[in-house]
């Protein structure tokens, strides 16, 4: 079975899920308490709301990966292709890659990819110049 | 009509074995767990503790069902469902047989395949990094401090991952030349010089490795289980679920470890074939090696120590990445020089 199976699996899979949770909470207890319905802190009363300014590294590995899945995306009918499309597919692509590596090589050197302490000068640098600029 | 009956019930027997792979693996990660740190594990519900999983969804049914006040109704409902659809769609293109007449009792073959698509391959990679959409929602859902950090360094980390595992899988179309799971399993037919299985383990090493590591880091475990860090994060995105919204992530990810192992087998173990068995049982030989892959992940989380975040994040940018990409290119070359 082909594009109806996956439909057929998909509606399998919600089905279980929304029968199983209706189900508990059917047969479950019902006694909330303000301290039950309060954010779990480790046992204090929550500090302010959760949802508040995140580190700005997540969003740059979103956005890289943007890029970069787009990439591995069009590797896809490349790679069904090669046989067809020779040596000179190949070429093609090492190009392709040799473009992708020199923003690779650019947010390598800026510090995208450092998570603890900054590993290359020029991340050094743009650490330092920011320092200086939030002091000022 | 006999074959329609037929399809219909291997989507059941599909649906109904991911289920219990998911209540199988409570057990043997807990059995597994015990016997590694010399316990005896679970011993009190049945035969071995067998019956354990069975006594744990009816305790969970029967709890209590938390939401925080501050969070969001509807969201807080949908994560878990989308997180459990996305992994049972998932498993869908995986072949796990070869095709069968039942015996003759069917006038034309069926495969033993939930959907049988040519593009099951990229089937499979598009819908399993939906899971991200089930975890990023709650995290945000529950407006608690550890959730949104475990849904965010769990996307961050997921979509690391999936560029290796997105290129460790297309030098397996490059050698296949075929993005149709069944076509991929019937290139490893047979054997090299009579003994050693056309596998494409042994075309594809490295990118065997990768796969493996991008996919224990995918389905977010140990050592790369960062969401649910539980000495620095509670639990995670689901630090607030409770009662079965709790099960259903759990059984989410395990379904999700079924599927990175089916896909393995398949990529890179030969699928269904295998010596001793004939083609018609060749379930046989998928359920031996996907089991084993399973065990591995399980032996994995208690054998190794958990990564640091920055150390994560950096090997899968740094060393995975940049190695996928150069296996990838030397297999291209391989496969032109060999077709001349």
């Amino acid at each position: 079975m082909g594009w109806l199976g996956l439909l057929i699996m998909t509606g399998l899979g919600l089905g279980f899920a929304v029968v199983m949770i209706l189900l508990s909470s059917l047969l479950g207890p019902k006694n909330p308490t303000p301290e039950k319905l309060a954010p779990y802190e480790c046992g204090m009363p929550a500090v302010g709301d959760a949802r508040e300014r995140q580190s700005v590294k997540f969003y740059l590995v979103a956005m890289v990966f943007l890029l970069f899945d787009i990439e591995v995306a069009f590797l896809y009918p490349w790679a069904v292709a090669l046989r067809d499309l020779g040596w000179t597919g190949f070429v093609q692509i090492v190009t392709f890659f040799l473009i992708l590596v020199v923003g690779y090589i650019y947010i390598w050197r800026k510090g995208v990819l450092d998570w603890g302490p900054a590993t290359t000068s020029a991340a050094r640098a743009a650490a330092r110049a920011m320092r200086e600029r939030n002091a000022a | 009509m006999l074959v329609v009956i037929a399809q219909i019930v291997i989507i059941l027997i599909a649906f109904v074995m991911l289920l219990n792979v998911a209540a199988i693996m409570v057990w043997v990660e807990r059995k597994v767990c015990a016997l590694i740190q010399q316990r005896d594990g679970p011993n009190r519900v049945g035969p071995y503790g067998l019956l354990q999983p069975l006594a744990d969804i009816i305790k969970l049914i029967m709890k209590e069902e938390l939401r925080p006040k501050s969070a969001d109704a509807i969201l807080f409902t949908l994560a878990p469902i989308i997180s459990a659809v996305a992994a049972f769609a998932a498993f869908a293109p995986v072949p796990f047989g070869a095709q069968t007449t039942l015996f003759g009792l069917l006038d034309r073959p069926v495969g033993l395949q939930v959907a049988d698509v040519n593009v099951g391959m990229l089937l499979v990679f598009a819908i399993a990094s939906m899971g991200v959409y089930g975890i990023v929602l709650a995290g945000w859902a529950s407006n608690n401090k550890y959730s949104l950090l475990g849904a965010l360094r769990s996307s961050a980390q997921m979509i690391s991952y999936e560029l290796s595992y997105g290129t460790a899988l297309a030098g397996v179309v490059l050698i296949a030349g075929s993005l149709s799971l069944r076509e991929v399993v019937d290139g490893q037919a047979g054997a090299w010089f009579g003994v050693l299985p056309k596998w494409y383990l042994f075309l594809q090493p490295v990118g065997f490795v990768i796969f493996m590591i991008a996919g224990i880091a995918e389905t977010n475990r140990a050592p790369f289980d960062f969401p649910e860090a539980e000495q620095e994060l509670v639990a995670g995105y689901f630090t607030e679920y409770s009662s079965m919204r709790f099960a259903i992530f759990y059984m989410a990810e395990y379904i999700n470890m079924a599927t990175v192992s089916a896909m393995a087998t398949t990529l890179f173990l030969g699928g269904w074939h295998g010596p001793f068995i004939p083609a018609e049982y060749g379930w046989i030989w998928f359920l031996i090696k996907v089991s084993f892959l399973l065990f591995f992940y399980v032996w994995v989380r208690w054998t190794l120590p958990r990564y640091r975040y920055d150390q994560l994040m950096q090997f899968g940018w740094k060393w995975l990445l940049p190695l996928s990409v150069i296996n990838l290119l030397v297999t291209a070359a391989g496969v032109l020089y060999i077709n001349g």
